[in-house]
């Protein structure tokens, strides 16, 4: 008896570890930023408006790997998020030029649930394989938009076969006082304050409310996912449909919702590209964000946590290289003290070899920014795929996906 | 008996399909409020000739792309990076023979070879990835297609010529340009020379697949992994093989544009081959003459379609959604036929068994 109440110790003491491991992770970050920003003098590399921009760029990344959240947990593969992701870019902007931004928000995750529905028709009722569904999909999601806004959009005011501008914004809130205190922080250049400062501004000025939507998405998610009896099911049916089953979990009901929940989360990522991201809808406006969604689940090792960080990294590089391709240089040496860094923590934690790969990686990158000037555009674009495959090759032993991912589930075999 | 049903069985399902497509495209247009009729009466009239020399050309390339991707399918291998694969190897090829190392017909098959290489190389960074370190070539190939496009971009940026507003590859020589065989008029167009090369690989799928002990190793890991482990198949020298060829093949794809019209690699490549070949290649059911039929009809919906926006108020994007939906239509055809197969062959055994049982019962009791 006495085992079995001193068995939940060891979870709590490690919870209570990692919350002061973010917080002095997240710190050292802060530190290794504003050096690099003080040694190399960029300070675009975290203004108040890249960081707004980051920020911008994350969100669609990030509904969509939360979207692949939702279905993989539940143990379906949806490669079709692109698709469904597009069909949102669609539905948002429709709904939002005859209804106003708020019901967009619904017409894009509308849209996405209806290609949530199309796989989760194809996956989970017929067992089709996912991959498969999910490349058919993508087509039709890319076809169906291009359809719809020619047939839809053509013939509206500041419409076109292709195009759907001028639509109503969902509204933006900038709080006053903390938003010009901040900024002006921030133009100060200080070591580390400055840093922080910038942080602060970019969350206090002009930040859209379906931002802020989609960072309570994700935490609501979590919460659902991991901590209610529901989440528990519905993650049950990504581990071991069968035992879910023999326990009463209606495994089918459970693998549609969420995958027409996926649908509808990536649905809403490419209503935030239509309406927050850019001024209107433009035909294959998602332009692989999917994958980079898929991506970015993969990287946060199918974890809510994980997903964000991955967002983030993927969402900051994309857009910094579209604001200075100079402040892309100086995160080289970000890069170079981050593998160093790494290095030296393995090697304390007795790991020699690994150590000796993310020093040289990271001797590597200090001699790249040293010889170099600038980096080319297009290898910022290649960031996130490039990323993936790595940690996917080198540290796939520590990834842990659903036991069941994408096996075909047939109701009543659990015999 | 079973023979005749198989054959039903493999029939049913895609008819099943593009008769379901027909449906719902008609469904599409009617809620867009245009007149499915007359979307249907320019799809099926008759093509002018030059849209025939389209078709074969297109046809040719969809099915080089659609077996590239069998191979992989035929093993379980999804190889989704096919568009990636045929890039960087067109690419590689453009600029090899815009080179001109060798002279005349010598340069054609050392761009071939290089194609070949190059598409191998980069399916063969996931074949490498799989058994090594276990990544799914789902991912990876899908990673891959995305640092192809920008890589290929950024070769492109720096090293290309300027012409006009896009940037493109050195011509190749004259000497090594295969215009093709016109059957119409010399305006109408031509079949490309290497259109050949689907003749040729295809019937190499077919010879190596089902007429070699490696083509039966294949098919055997493609349907039970443990089984083929069992009876002595390396699988993981097969996986990394098989995604080889794969991206050989789809190295090739290009291959009759690039020496047939386009002559360089430049704003005139065309994308999406590699996606079209993997939906035409599941359509088809990753069998060479499946495959043919799959790749006509995807061309053949392609080249009609572009008289839609001449001829009528609807978009020819529309054929998308229906390449999309046979797709879908035709794998859970196929899963429901398979689901009935498998539940008649239950049938069956079991009524046996039944017939089977009084004897026993008589046995017992004797």
């Amino acid at each position: 008896m006495s085992t079995l109440i001193a068995e939940p110790a060891p979870p709590i003491e490690r919870a209570g570890r990692s919350r002061w491991t973010w917080v002095l992770v997240s710190l050292g970050i802060v530190v290794a930023v504003s050096a690099v920003r003080v040694i190399t003098g960029e300070h675009e590399i975290d203004t108040p408006g890249s960081l707004r921009a980051a920020l911008i760029a994350t969100c669609p990344i990030l509904m969509a790997a939360l979207g692949g959240l939702w279905a993989e947990r539940a143990g379906v593969v949806n490669i079709g998020l692109e698709g469904q992701m597009i069909l949102g870019t669609w539905g948002a902007a429709y709904f939002t030029y005859f209804y106003g931004p708020w019901v967009g928000i619904l017409g894009a995750a509308l849209l996405g649930a209806i290609g949530g529905a199309l796989h989760a028709l194809a996956t989970v009722t017929f067992g089709v394989d996912h991959i498969v569904s999910g490349v058919a999909i993508n087509i039709i999601g890319l076809g169906a938009s291009r359809f719809l806004a020619e047939a839809y959009f053509a013939d509206l005011d500041g419409g076109g076969p292709r195009q759907l501008t001028g639509l109503d914004r969902p509204p933006s809130v900038t709080i006053p006082g903390v938003s010009d205190g901040a900024t002006t922080l921030a133009e100060q250049h200080w070591f580390i304050v400055s840093d922080i400062a910038s942080v602060v501004s970019a969350l206090t000025t002009s930040l859209n409310v379906m931002t802020v939507l989609v960072f309570v998405l994700v935490g609501v998610s979590a919460w659902v996912l991991w901590k209610t009896a529901f989440g528990l099911r519905l993650r049950s049916c990504g581990e071991n449909p069968q035992a879910a089953e023999s326990l009463g979990v209606n495994v089918i009901l459970y693998k549609w919702v969420a995958v027409v929940s996926s649908g509808a989360f990536a649905g809403i990522g490419g209503g935030f590209l239509a309406l927050v991201a850019s001024s209107g809808f433009v035909t294959n406006q998602t332009n692989g964000r999917g994958y980079i969604g898929l991506a970015a689940m993969i990287f946060g090792n199918w974890r809510p946590g994980g997903i964000l960080t991955g967002s983030l990294m993927f969402g900051y590089t994309d857009s910094l290289r579209l604001r200075s391709t100079s402040a892309v240089h100086a995160l080289l040496l970000l890069v170079a003290i981050g593998l160093i860094v790494l290095a030296i923590y393995r090697y304390l934690r007795g790991s020699r070899t690994q150590a000796a790969v993310f020093g040289v990686a990271g001797a590597l990158f200090l001699v790249w920014f040293l010889a170099t000037d600038s980096v080319p555009r297009e290898f910022t674009g290649m960031t996130p795929y490039l990323a993936t495959l790595l940690v996917l090759a080198f540290a796939a032993q520590r990834l842990r996906m659903p036991k069941a991912d994408g096996q075909v589930y047939r109701k009543g075999s659990a015999g | 008996m079973t023979i005749v049903n198989r054959l039903l069985g493999a029939l049913v399902a895609p008819l099943v399909a593009v008769v379901a497509a027909m449906l719902i495209t008609s469904v599409v247009i009617a809620a867009s409020g245009s007149s499915p009729g007359e979307f249907w009466s320019i799809i099926a009239s008759a093509p002018a000739d030059r849209v025939y020399v389209n078709i074969v050309n297109q046809a040719s390339m969809i099915f080089l792309s659609a077996l590239a991707a069998a191979i992989g399918f035929r093993m379980n291998l999804f190889n989704i990076g096919v568009e990636g694969q045929y890039q960087v190897a067109s690419y590689a090829a453009a600029i090899v023979v815009g080179a001109a190392l060798l002279p005349g017909f010598l340069n054609v098959v050392l761009g071939l070879v290089v194609a070949m290489l190059a598409g191998a190389v980069w399916a063969g960074i996931a074949g490498v990835l799989k058994v090594t370190r276990g990544v799914s070539e789902v991912i990876s190939t899908i990673m891959l297609n995305a640092i192809a496009l920008t890589l290929v971009g950024y070769l492109l940026n720096t090293y290309g010529l300027r012409a006009g507003n896009s940037l493109r590859t050195t011509e190749i020589p004259e000497g090594s340009q295969l215009a093709g065989w016109s059957p119409f008029l010399e305006r109408d167009g031509a079949i490309w020379t290497l259109c050949v090369l689907a003749i040729v690989v295809g019937i190499a799928f077919s010879f190596v697949l089902n007429r070699t002990s490696f083509g039966f190793d294949l098919r055997a890991t493609g349907m039970s992994e443990t089984a083929a482990v069992a009876s002595g198949v390396k699988v993981r020298r097969m996986i990394v093989i098989s995604m080889l060829i794969s991206g050989a093949i789809a190295g090739l794809i290009w291959m009759p544009a690039l020496f047939g019209a386009a002559h360089t690699y430049g704003s005139t490549f065309q994308y999406g081959l590699g996606f079209m070949g993997i939906a035409v290649a599941l359509l088809g059911r990753n069998r060479p003459l499946g495959i043919f039929f799959g790749a006509v009809l995807f061309a053949f919906l392609n080249e009609q379609s572009n008289r839609l926006t001449l001829e009528s108020d609807i978009s020819q994007n529309v054929v998308q959604i229906t390449q999309g939906v046979i797709v879908l239509a035709v794998v859970v055809a196929y899963e429901i036929v398979r689901r009935r197969q498998v539940a008649a062959e239950q049938r069956r055994v079991r009524t046996q068994l039944d017939a089977a049982k009084p004897t026993t019962d008589e046995a017992v009791s004797a």
